[in-house]
C-alpha cells in the first residue's frame, strides 16, 4: 500500500473546500437581496416554498461561483488574495470544480422551477449563464467595464425573488435590479483604489490600470450621481414607502458626498493618509445597499399591518 | 481477522462523506416538505388524464350543483 502514501493528508479536499467553491460570502448578499425581492412582492408565498426557493437561488449563485473559480484558476494562482482558494491551493482540480458547478447549476434551476415556477427557474439559469459565460469568460479579461457588466449578474437575485412570488417581471423588480447594478461600479472601484492588486500581471484590465486612478475617481462620482435618482425614485413605486424614502434620501446624499470627496482627492494625499476616504466609502457602500433593502422590507412589513406605504 | 479492511482513504474521506450524506438527507426532507405543501395547496390535484373523469367534467344539464 505504498502507492497511496504519496498523497499528503493536507491536500485532501474536505467538505469545506467544496463549500468554499460556492463563494459563501457572495452568497450571503444573494440570499439577502433575493429574500427582499420575494417578500416585498404583492403575492404571498408559502413560507416553506419561499425557504426552498431562496435556498436554490443561493445554490445557483454558488454554482456560478464554482464555474468562475474553474475558469479563473490561472489568474487566481497569480493574485495574492485568491491564492488560497481551493483550486490554486491544489485541493480541488479544475475538472472537479467544473463538474461540481455544472451539476449544482442544473439541480438548482430544476428545483427552483419545480418549487416556484418555470420562469424563475429559467431566470436563475440565465443569471448563472450571465455570470459564468458573459462576465467570467467573455468580458472580464477583455474590457475595463467588466465590473459594470458583472454587476448585472449580482443585480438579478432580487428579480428572481420577485419572479418566485409573481412569476414575472415588473417596474418594481427592475428598480431593485437598477439599484444594485448602478451601485456595483462605485463599490468595486473604491476597493480597487486602495487594494493595489496585481490585476495587470494577471491580465485583467482594471479601470485603475487601463485609464488611471484619476479617471476611476471621476467614474465613481458619476455613478453615485446616476444611482441617486434611481434609488430615490424607487420610493414612488408600489414597493416604496416613507421609511424607504427617508432612508434613500439620507444614504444617497452621503454616498454622493463620499463620491465627491474621492473625486476631489489628489493621489498623493490619498496615499499619505492610507486611503482613508476610499476605505470609508467602500465600507459605507455596503451599509448603503443593506439600508435600502432593509427599508424596503420595513415598508412592506408596515403595509401588511395596514400602516405605512403610500 | 476482519474480512474487510478499512483503507486509510476511508478515514481521510470520512468528513466529506458525512457532509454529502447530510446534504442528500436534507434534499430528501426538502422534496418531501415541498410535496406536502403543494398537495395541501391543492395544486392540480386532479387534471386531465386521457379519459373523461366525472369530477372534472361540467355538470350535465338538469343536475343542479349541490343536489
Amino acid at each position: 500500500m505504498s502507492d497511496i502514501s504519496i498523497y499528503d493528508d493536507s491536500q485532501e479536499a474536505q467538505f469545506g473546500d467544496f463549500v468554499a467553491l460556492l463563494k459563501p460570502r457572495v452568497m450571503s448578499l444573494v440570499v439577502f437581496t433575493a429574500l427582499v425581492g420575494l417578500l416585498v412582492a404583492p403575492v404571498p408565498v408559502h413560507p416553506f416554498v419561499a425557504f426552498t426557493a431562496i435556498l436554490f437561488i443561493a445554490l445557483g449563485g454558488g454554482a456560478s461561483g464554482a464555474l468562475n473559480m474553474w475558469y479563473d484558476a490561472d489568474i487566481d494562482r497569480i493574485m495574492k488574495r485568491t491564492k488560497a482558494r481551493p483550486i490554486p491551493a491544489g485541493k480541488i482540480t479544475e475538472g472537479e470544480a467544473l463538474g461540481f458547478g455544472l451539476a449544482l447549476a442544473g439541480i438548482s434551476c430544476v428545483m427552483l422551477a419545480l418549487a416556484a415556477n418555470v420562469f424563475a427557474g429559467l431566470f436563475l439559469a440565465f443569471t448563472i449563464f450571465f455570470y459564468a459565460v458573459v462576465y467570467t469568460i467573455w468580458l472580464k479579461r477583455s474590457t475595463p467595464q467588466n465590473i459594470v457588466i458583472g454587476g448585472a449578474a449580482g443585480a438579478f437575485p432580487p428579480m428572481i425573488g420577485w419572479a418566485v412570488a409573481t412569476g414575472g417581471v415588473s417596474v418594481e423588480s427592475l428598480a431593485m435590479f437598477a439599484i444594485i447594478f448602478l451601485w456595483t461600479p462605485p463599490h468595486f472601484w473604491s476597493l480597487a483604489l486602495f487594494m493595489k492588486e496585481d490585476y495587470s500581471n494577471a491580465g485583467v484590465p482594471m479601470l485603475t490600470v487601463t485609464h488611471g486612478r484619476k479617471v476611476t475617481r471621476k467614474h465613481i462620482l458619476a455613478y453615485t450621481l446616476v444611482l441617486a435618482p434611481v434609488a430615490v425614485g424607487t420610493a414612488f413605486t408600489s414597493i416604496g414607502g416613507p421609511i424607504y424614502l427617508v432612508t434613500s434620501l439620507t444614504m444617497n446624499a452621503l454616498f454622493i458626498r463620499g463620491g465627491y470627496r474621492i473625486w476631489r482627492r489628489e493621489e498623493a494625499a490619498a496615499e499619505a493618509d492610507g486611503y482613508r476616504a476610499e476605505k470609508a466609502f467602500f465600507r459605507f457602500s455596503l451599509a448603503y445597499l443593506f439600508a435600502h433593502f432593509t427599508a424596503l422590507l420595513a415598508d412592506s412589513a408596515l403595509k401588511s399591518l395596514g400602516i405605512g406605504g403610500w | 481477522m476482519a474480512i474487510t479492511k478499512d483503507h486509510e482513504l476511508h478515514r481521510r474521506r470520512f468528513g466529506r462523506n458525512l457532509g454529502l450524506g447530510t446534504v442528500l438527507l436534507a434534499l430528501v426532507v426538502l422534496v418531501f416538505g415541498l410535496t406536502i405543501v403543494k398537495v395541501q395547496n391543492g395544486n392540480k390535484l386532479e387534471a386531465f388524464d386521457h379519459q373523461p373523469r366525472v369530477s372534472v367534467l361540467p355538470a350535465p344539464a338538469g343536475t343542479g350543483a349541490g343536489n
